[in-house]
């Protein structure tokens, strides 16, 4: 199975756009979000059933109990995390701070305190006949993003079993979710943004790729929107060694299509054009040296 | 000499798992005696570093080699720092695989999977 | 428009986020700054931080901030494993009578210190990412930038809002937060006194505006939306404030010169009058907002 992902640093630049539109055109029995925090795929790509779905257990959190605390305050004393409170009864854990360290309830002398599984967000695997889509919602506020996108993408290879494609639509940023996410993917397609931020963006996400020793590929979504800055990234590509895959004008029709569920590859439009191209630089790209036995 | 791979069950018929860290189960193999046991992975319910985790138990095993289809950075380190060498299996089958082994038909794993080291510095 | 010797708005720490990535908070929130007689701007996306991309500021202070990770004295160490089987991140691991650490996995809770019965352990410190402090024209510039490979920023975050409460002066402070809901958003509007939720007239931008909501909500953070590039076409984001009754402050329309000036780094407000004029307004709706919110408190 060949895992393709597709990042880009910056949020915004179109991602799940291009994401859904690779699936409708590769027709692709494998997908996944993994941009667990502000999942959007599941908007596009249509499914009649309910998922199943799995709690996520993240880090355990710090209880303390207040019949048991003595008021000491060595908890507080020695949480890197600023995540004891005091109230007029007796020390508190505040969850959301809380990574679930255990050192708070190793320096408590009275065993007030505890350590508990907590639910940090909700996994859900959609099935239809050969269709697998796994994606999941974090709770807010919620760390350990990169074991949940982990299991996002375990949950989808467990299900679809043996097949060609997987198409895998990532988070902005370059942080443990996108660190996640590159482990095991084959190559990355990045939809960059002809605008400083997103230049700026799509350098940094291409370092954070280079270290996972993947294929690197460039698109240009919203091309026209500044056509110096969209060759600029052209250049620099090239400059590089990255293989360039396209560039997608902005297109009208395209938030359209979007706001009605439908991807950009269901509709006859100029960025619907542009991203086929797209997409066949790229499978050349991923399917270039022929297939590995094993992933 | 004992030999581990990742197993997706407790059966010597059974899969090999494609993650070392979250692996359920490890096989143990002496190639001397010939002996099968398994190791539950406690590992494979972490948060994180389960490839350290996991290694370390192999570690504490007495493991001179281990055979597996990838490997992250963090575990290969706990490997190869206890001098315990890393085999790539090309089979999913871990009958196959120990074969493999047996006739020297398999060779070193060479691409060790990232892991968060700050290489971008 | 109120100055910020008002009561209400000295020192007002504004934050600027939104669930989905794209939508106009370094917009807002540099051109907010800009708008303001003298003001802070803090860059907390510390993993693609771009407010310095249209501030170009001139920068004083560049400070590098670490987390600290533990270091073992071989000599003290016997091998009792205690360290390793305590580290609730699997950070340790103890080979060939030698505890090797994990860097990148340490999350620098010192627990591992606390519990070596030998005191072999000890701490340094390690290069996570950092601080910029500069100025631009009227704005106090405050960036942090994440190192790549890191995994999180917060430790970054804290020391930018730390920096933050550094000032004597009364200027509002102006949060351009990291997209999203997870923690380190949470970090960010912690010490918020306002938040401004950018949102977009898409399904997408409707559905994360959703999460982000719920997250000052939680955090009983007064709050209202601003939709950024509105066309002719049904709002689905409209729809959802209305429902629930979000108040919408603004409603910027779909401007191809906004935008060209935008993806050029240019400030607009700083460019022409029309820009200026377009985020002094909210910003004066913003102050309104936070007087009403002082004075409807203050009679509880």
């Amino acid at each position: 199975m060949k895992q393709l992902l597709i990042l880009s640093g910056k949020g915004g630049t179109g991602k799940t756009t291009v994401a859904s539109a690779f699936i409708r055109l590769s027709e692709a029995k494998a997908y996944a979000d993994c941009d667990v925090d502000a999942p959007n795929l599941h908007l596009i790509t249509k499914h009649s059933k309910t998922p199943s779905r799995k709690d996520y257990y993240g880090m355990p959190k710090a209880e303390i109990d207040p019949d048991i605390c003595i008021n000491c305050g060595k908890c507080m004393e020695n949480c890197r995390f600023d995540a004891i409170r005091v109230n007029e009864r007796s020390h508190f854990v505040d969850a959301f701070g809380c990574e679930g360290c255990g050192v708070c309830e190793f320096v408590c002398p009275v065993n007030a305190v505890s350590l508990h599984p907590s639910v940090a967000g909700d996994l859900m695997l959609f099935k239809e006949g050969p269709v697998t889509f796994s994606t999941a919602q974090l709770k807010m506020g919620s760390g350990t993003t990169g074991m949940l996108v982990s299991q996002v993408k375990k949950q989808m290879k467990e299900a679809s079993g043996d097949i060609e494609l997987a198409i895998v639509d990532g988070s902005p940023g370059i942080g443990c979710p996108v660190i996640a996410s590159l482990s095991g993917a084959d190559m990355v397609l990045i939809v960059a943004e002809p605008s400083l931020s997103g230049i700026s963006d799509m350098e940094r996400i291409i370092k954070t790729a280079r270290i996972f020793g993947v294929i690197i590929a460039v698109c240009v979504n919203k091309s026209d929107t500044n056509p110096d800055n969209a060759n600029r990234i052209k250049d620099f590509c090239k400059l590089e060694g990255i293989p360039y895959a396209g560039s997608i004008p902005f297109d009208y029709m395209a938030v359209k299509a979007v706001n009605k569920g439908m991807s950009i590859a269901d509709i006859d439009c100029p960025s619907g054009a542009a991203v086929k191209e797209v997409f066949n630089k790229t499978m050349l790209l991923l399917f270039a040296e022929g297939r590995h036995s094993q992933k | 000499m004992k030999i581990a791979i990742p197993a997706d069950d407790k059966n010597i018929d059974s899969t090999v798992c494609q993650s070392f860290g979250r692996t359920p189960y490890f096989l143990t193999y002496d190639t001397g005696t010939e002996t099968v046991e398994f190791i539950d992975n406690s590992a494979a319910s972490s948060q994180g570093g389960a490839g350290i985790k996991a290694a370390q138990a192999i570690v504490d095993s007495k493991v001179s080699a281990i055979l597996t289809p990838r490997c992250g950075q963090n575990a290969a380190e706990v490997l190869t720092a206890a001098g315990i060498l890393i085999y790539k299996t090309e089979s999913s089958s871990i009958k196959e695989s120990l074969a493999a082994f047996k006739e020297k038909r398999l060779g070193l794993l060479q691409e060790i999977h990232a892991g968060f080291h700050g290489h971008g510095g | 428009m109120p100055g910020f010797t008002d009561m209400a708005v000295k020192n007002l720490k504004i934050a600027i986020l939104s669930g989905k990535g794209g939508t106009g908070k370094t917009l807002l929130s540099v051109n907010l700054a800009s708008a303001a007689i003298a003001s802070v701007y803090v860059d907390c996306d510390v993993e693609e931080p771009n407010g310095h991309l249209f501030f170009k500021p001139q920068w004083n202070i560049e400070k590098e901030i670490s987390v600290k990770i533990p270091q073992v004295d071989p000599q003290k160490c016997n091998g009792c494993k205690k360290c390793v089987e305590f580290c609730k991140f699997n950070a340790l691991a103890y080979i060939n009578e030698k505890l090797k650490i994990f860097d990148d996995v340490c999350h620098s809770c010192g627990g591992c210190l606390l519990v070596c019965p030998q005191d072999a352990l000890s701490e340094r410190k390690k290069a996570v990412g950092t601080l910029s402090v500069g100025d631009s024209e009227g704005v106090h510039v405050l960036s942090g930038m994440m190192q790549t490979g890191i995994a999180s920023g917060i430790p970054i975050i804290k020391e930018l809002l730390y920096q933050c409460g550094s000032y004597k002066d009364d200027r509002p402070i102006f949060i351009d937060c990291p997209p999203g809901s997870a923690c380190i958003v949470m970090e960010s509007i912690k010490d918020a006194d306002y938040c401004l939720l950018a949102a977009e007239p898409t399904i997408f931008g409707r559905h994360n505006l959703e999460m982000v909501w719920s997250l000052v909500k939680l955090f009983k953070k007064p709050h209202s939306v601003v939709i950024n590039k509105c066309v002719d076409q049904s709002d689905p984001t409209e729809e959802f404030c209305k429902k629930n009754g979000i108040k919408i402050l603004d409603k910027i329309p779909f401007d191809v010169e906004l935008g060209t000036l935008n993806s050029n780094g240019k400030i607009a407000a700083r460019e022409s009058k029309k820009y200026r004029d377009l985020f002094s307004s909210l910003l004066e709706k913003i102050y309104r907002e936070v007087s009403h919110e002082a004075a409807v408190n203050s009679e509880r």
